[in-house]
């Protein structure tokens, strides 16, 4: 079996956005950068699929060169090899989605399958809800979202999903597209030779042609936030009873 | 004429898609809004459609109906949409209707612009979108003869246009191919833990970071919880840790919750965490930092340990009678 995985390098945001003057980014100069949460979980998923099924599991990004972090990272946790589409510009959806088919059809025509492909359900950045759908169509493949569960036997998918007070069950033929969210699994810390591997393994760089966007974005702004601060109701357990106060006022506490 | 796509429970259309409704009347601009209603019941939807100004609910025959199926969902809007000469559709940013829209999307290979807060009237389409779960926003145009619109939930307010004659219902048959209904939902597995509150529906939820320390730091947090018939939450580090299950994380890629009061114990409050609890009425934090970002996003703060507060905070209920 093969398997893709698609990732997404995001700076971890923490407390506060800050943006960069011309309104057009996230100031990252001194954040870190991560596998966009829900794709984590794509990841480790890929990897104990091909560790208990066989064949190759292979990663990949649209982005700037400094992706090579996050397919690395991807690698250590036990993919094979990694693709980086690599640009300094601004992919939509769209354009995003017609990249990766376009990597997709340079593999199939150099003889390699995707059985399965994974997305995240959304970025957490950008949060588009589409690339793997819109990729999925392109290929003429069934696409499953928002997948929290999946188990792959006899050349078929059957993928759960959460909702209120359930889950949702799907069933669908290989080759398939399935976004996966946060909670599939719980992904594995990198081992230190897993490391070491994942700088030996082989990663191939492409320049994927951007398509004219479909949603161009303008600018970027932050909501109006509350900037009031909070009311300090008090110092360590001597607070209790104002705390039950607000409970009470609250409706919660008779 | 915009076109709708309507969520609804047994005819009863979704609280959100009623939003999305409010933004599509206020992009048609006087021109008629229409709905798309799929599955059993679609019909009795009508009514209150037509309170909120929709003229024509189509319903799609086929059986793929019966349950969810995004793909054959996503073929009858982009069918209807076309036979209507519908340039926008509009749905709510909820899973599914994110979910259908972008199959809609990828049929028509038109733009989608999910979660949108505010659409820009004008000779081109201009959104306002949120990213990050919200902690920011998008201005963009979009481009297109044919635009796909989701819009973020209660960013826009339902309104009613008054009473009045229900839409008409009129039943299509889509044309759909195998591939179209192979995606579909096959199984219910019930997972409701005999009559738990859930942290979704929770009056009451109280969260732990890190800082509690380990899983059994959880046990003064259960307690006070059960006290008030709350419920118990976490933040992604615990889950990461593996200290929780992941059905416990409050966040943008976790829980969304909606408590009247949200006790947030040792959090920081990362983008990724408030993006999960900006649906609760009144946040009190406790932080041994009274510089820590959650204190500009809380109503009320304690400064203190966790492991020392919340015990106080169930001793002091039960002084006073609760529970």
């Amino acid at each position: 079996m093969n398997i893709l995985v698609c990732v997404k390098r995001v700076p971890m945001t923490g407390g506060t956005i800050v943006l960069t003057p011309d309104e057009q980014a996230i100031e990252t100069r001194h954040l870190g950068f991560t596998i966009s949460p829900h794709e984590e979980c794509g990841v480790e998923e890929a990897v104990r699929l091909i560790e208990a099924q066989g064949g190759e599991s292979v990663v990949l990004s649209l982005g700037p060169s400094d992706a090579e972090e996050q397919l690395r990272d991807a690698m250590a946790l036990g993919i094979d090899r990694a693709i980086l589409l690599q640009t300094d510009e601004e992919f939509d959806g769209q354009a995003t989605a017609a990249a990766i088919l376009a990597s997709i059809e340079a593999d199939r025509a150099a003889g390699v399958e995707y059985d399965l492909i994974f997305f995240g359900n959304e970025s957490a950045d950008s949060g588009n809800y589409q690339v793997g759908i819109r990729v999925a169509h392109a290929l003429g493949r069934p696409c499953v979202t928002g997948v929290k569960g999946i188990t792959v036997e006899n050349g078929r998918a059957r993928c759960e999903q959460e909702v209120p007070g359930g889950r949702d069950v799907y069933d669908v033929a290989l080759p398939a597209v399935v976004t996966v969210k946060e909670g599939l699994n719980l992904p594995r810390y990198p081992s230190v030779p897993g490391r070491l591997r994942a700088k030996r393994k082989p990663l191939e760089t492409r320049s994927p042609k951007r398509t004219a966007p479909g949603v161009e974005k303008i600018r970027l702004k932050l909501p109006e936030g509350d900037t009031s601060q909070a009311e300090i109701l008090g110092h360590g357990p001597a607070a209790a009873p104002a705390v039950v106060d607000v409970l009470r006022r609250a409706g919660l506490v008779a | 004429m915009t076109l709708v796509y309507v969520e609804h429970q047994d005819g009863t259309p979704e609280e959100v898609s009623l939003q999305a409704l409010a933004l599509a009347r206020g992009l048609a601009g006087g021109g008629e809004v229409h709905a798309l209603v799929a599955g059993a019941s679609a019909e009795a939807a009508s009514g209150l459609l037509g309170e909120h100004g929709v003229a024509t609910v189509h319903v799609p025959d086929h059986e793929v109906y019966a349950s969810h199926a995004p793909v054959a969902l996503g073929r009858a809007l982009t069918q209807l949409a076309a036979r209507l000469g519908s340039h926008t559709v509009v749905a709510a940013g909820t899973e599914r209707g994110n979910e259908v829209m972008a199959h809609a999307a990828a049929i028509a290979d038109a733009p989608l612009a999910a979660n949108c807060t505010e659409v820009g009237a004008g000779a081109e389409l201009t959104v306002t979108r949120i990213r990050w779960g919200g902690s920011l926003l998008e201005e963009a145009r979009v481009h297109g003869e044919t635009a796909l619109l989701t819009v973020a939930p209660h960013a826009v307010e339902a309104s009613s246009v008054g009473a009045g004659p229900a839409a008409a219902v009129e039943r299509f048959a889509p044309e759909l191919s195998d591939a179209d209904t192979a995606v579909r939902v096959v199984e219910r597995v019930s997972t409701s833990a005999g009559g738990g509150v859930t942290l979704a529906d929770a009056k009451f939820v109280v969260s732990c970071g890190r800082g509690v320390g380990s899983p059994e730091g959880f046990a003064p947090a259960e307690e006070l919880a059960a006290l008030l018939g709350g419920a118990v939450g976490c933040s992604r580090a615990v889950t990461i840790a593996g200290w929780r299950p992941h059905t416990d994380q409050v966040g943008q890629t976790g829980t969304k919750i909606a408590p009247e009061v949200y006790l947030a114990c040792g959090i920081s409050g990362a983008t990724q965490h408030m993006a999960g609890c900006k649906g609760a009425k009144r946040i009190i934090a406790v932080n041994t930092d009274p510089e820590a970002p959650i204190i500009s996003h809380a109503e009320y703060a304690v400064i203190g340990d966790l492991h020392e507060v919340i015990p106080a905070i169930t001793a002091e209920l039960r002084k006073a009678g609760a529970g």
